[in-house]
C-alpha cells in the first residue's frame, strides 16, 4: 500500500481534509508505527507547517502552547517549568524530540501522561476550526468529531500545587502503569480547590471526582485524606494488561495517591 | 505514487534522493542512500537501533517521515569515524567489550554522541538517561556506560 502525504499551510486548511482515510500527523511516534506495520484503515497523512503548532505564548497566568510544542521543548522553556516533570516522564530522549503535546492527548493507554497531567490542570482546547473545549469535555467523549487540535491552553499552578507521579516499572524510562496528577490549592492549611487526574485506570485519564469531593477542606495528614484514598478509585476502569492487573492498579492507586498528596506537606 | 525529491545533508555530505511518499527516513537511508549504519530493530520506536541525529537531536529514524528532513542536518554512526579513525566512543566501545553481537551499538552511539555533545562530562546516571531509549539484550548496559565514560575522558584529554 502506498501513502499520500499532503502538506498544508494552514492548520484549517489541513483540518478540511481529515476524516475517512486521511489521518493528521504530529511527531509521529504513534502514528508512524501504524504506517510501518502497514495499517490499512487510512492511506493518506496530512500535515502542516503552520507557525501557529510552535508557539508558546503567555497571557497573564495562562499560557497558550501549540500543539505541536515537543516534549523536549517544553523541558527547555523557562514558563513550562511546571510541565517539566511531565514531559521528562515521556519515553526516552530521542521519543521526547518527537512526541508532541497535542499528539499525547490522542494516545491511548498505557500512554497520554501528558494529558494526565493538563486535565488535572484543567486544559482547554484550541480547534482549528475556532473551536474552544476543555480537555475534560474532549476525553469524556471518544467519538469526537475530526479536527485539528491548534494550541492548548493552561494556567500555570501557584508553586508547589501541582505534583505528579508516573509509576512505571523500568527506570528511568518505561510506560506507565498508572499516572497520578494533583493540583491543589491551600486555605489556611486546610484543602481548597483540588482535581485529582489518573492515567492508566481508564480507557482515557479520568478525574477521581470522589476523591475530589473527600478531600474538600480536609488537612494534610494521614488521617486528613482517608476518605479520600477509600473513594479514589470509584468510577474507574483499569486496564488488566501485561503490566499489570486491574486488581493490581485498584490496591495501590490509593497508595501512590497517598505519596503524592503527604509528600507536599 | 510519484516519488519525491529531497536535499539534506548527510555527515556533512549535500545528499538529494527520491524518496517514497509515507516512507520513513531509515528505510530511504538504508534502501535509497545505501548507508547501512543505522539498524531496523523494531519499526515502532521501542528499540532505539535506528537512532540518528537530526540538526544534533537523536530522533528515531524509523519514526520520521522521509520528506520531512529537507533541508535538514542528518548524522549517523556511518559517519562518526575520520578516514581509518575511528570515534573515541566507537574505540571506547571496541576496547571496552561494549559491543556484543553489535545490532544496538550505531543507536547506542549516537544517543552517546548527542549527550557529549552537549555535556563534555556527564555522570553515569546521566549517560544512563541519555540511552534509556536505546535496548540492549547483550551486555547488560554497564560496559556501554563504562564506554561512555572512558570516551567522555578521552575526549576532555583532546581538546585540553
Ligand atoms: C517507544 C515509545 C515510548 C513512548 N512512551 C510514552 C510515554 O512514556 N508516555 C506517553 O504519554 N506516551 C508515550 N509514547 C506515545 C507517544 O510518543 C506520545 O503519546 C506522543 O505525545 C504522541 O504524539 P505524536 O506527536 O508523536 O503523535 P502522532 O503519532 O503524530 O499522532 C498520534 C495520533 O494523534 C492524532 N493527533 C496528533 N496531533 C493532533 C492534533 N494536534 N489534533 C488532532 N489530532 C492529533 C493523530 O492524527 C494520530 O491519530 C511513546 C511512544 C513510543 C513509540
Amino acid at each position: 500500500m502506498s501513502i499520500e502525504v499532503k502538506s498544508f499551510d494552514t492548520l484549517r486548511q489541513a483540518s478540511e481534509v481529515l476524516g475517512g482515510s486521511a489521518q493528521y500527523i504530529a511527531g509521529g511516534t504513534l502514528l508512524m508505527r501504524k504506517v510501518n506495520y502497514g495499517d490499512q484503515s487510512f492511506n493518506q497523512l496530512v500535515q502542516s507547517t503552520d507557525p501557529a503548532l510552535k508557539q508558546i505564548q503567555s497571557q497573564g497566568d495562562e499560557i497558550l502552547i501549540g500543539a505541536g510544542v515537543t516534549m523536549s521543548e517544553i523541558m527547555q522553556h523557562p514558563q513550562l517549568q511546571f510541565l517539566g516533570e511531565v514531559a521528562r516522564s515521556v519515553g526516552g530522549p530521542a521519543i521526547r524530540n518527537m512526541a508532541t503535546i497535542g499528539g499525547n492527548l490522542f494516545a491511548p493507554r498505557p500512554y497520554g501522561d501528558m494529558a494526565t497531567a493538563l486535565l488535572a490542570l484543567d486544559a482547554n482546547l484550541h480547534w482549528a476550526s475556532g473551536q474552544q473545549q476543555s480537555l475534560e469535555q474532549f476525553l469524556e467523549r471518544s467519538d469526537a468529531a475530526r479536527d485539528i487540535v491548534h494550541s492548548i491552553s493552561v494556567r500555570q499552578p501557584p508553586t508547589g500545587a501541582f505534583q505528579y507521579l508516573k509509576v512505571s516499572r523500568v527506570k528511568p524510562k518505561g510506560v506507565s502503569l498508572l499516572t497520578v496528577a494533583v493540583l491543589l490549592n491551600r486555605e489556611n492549611g486546610r484543602t481548597g480547590n483540588v482535581r485529582i487526574a489518573f492515567g492508566g485506570m481508564a480507557p482515557e485519564p479520568r478525574r477521581a471526582m470522589a476523591a475530589e469531593q473527600a478531600l474538600q477542606g480536609a488537612s494534610l495528614d494521614e488521617s486528613g485524606i482517608q476518605r479520600c484514598l477509600a473513594a479514589c478509585t470509584e468510577g474507574m476502569a483499569p486496564a488488566d494488561d501485561s503490566l499489570a492487573s486491574s486488581w493490581y492498579r485498584n490496591e495501590v492507586a490509593p497508595v501512590y495517591l497517598k505519596r503524592l498528596l503527604l509528600q507536599r506537606s | 505514487m510519484a516519488k519525491k525529491p529531497i536535499s539534506f545533508v548527510l555527515n556533512g555530505q549535500d545528499t538529494s534522493v527520491f524518496v517514497e511518499q509515507g516512507g520513513n527516513l531509515l528505510d530511504e537511508l538504508r534502501r535509497t542512500v545505501g548507508d547501512l549504519s543505522p539498524k531496523f530493530g523494531c519499526g515502532q520506536g521501542t528499540c532505539g537501533a535506528c537512532t540518528v541525529l537530526i540538526n544534533g537531536e537523536p530522533q528515531l529514524s524509523c519514526l520520521v517521515l522521509a520528506e520531512r528532513v529537507e533541508g535538514q542536518r542528518i548524522d549517523t554512526n556511518g559517519g562518526l569515524a575520520e578516514g581509518p579513525d575511528l570515534h573515541p566512543l566507537q574505540k571506547a566501545f571496541v576496547e571496552g567489550f561494549a559491543a556484543q553481537c553489535g545490532f544496538c551499538s550505531s543507536g547506542m552511539l549516537m544517543a552517546a554522541k548527542a549527550l557529549l555533545d552537549r555535556n563534555a562530562s556527564p555522570s553515569r546516571d546521566e549517560i544512563a538517561e541519555a540511552i534509556s531509549g536505546n535496548l540492549c539484550r547483550c551486555t547488560g548496559y554497564e560496559p556501554i556506560i563504562d564506554a561512555i565514560v572512558v570516551a567522555a575522558e578521552n575526549m576532555r584529554r583532546r581538546t585540553t
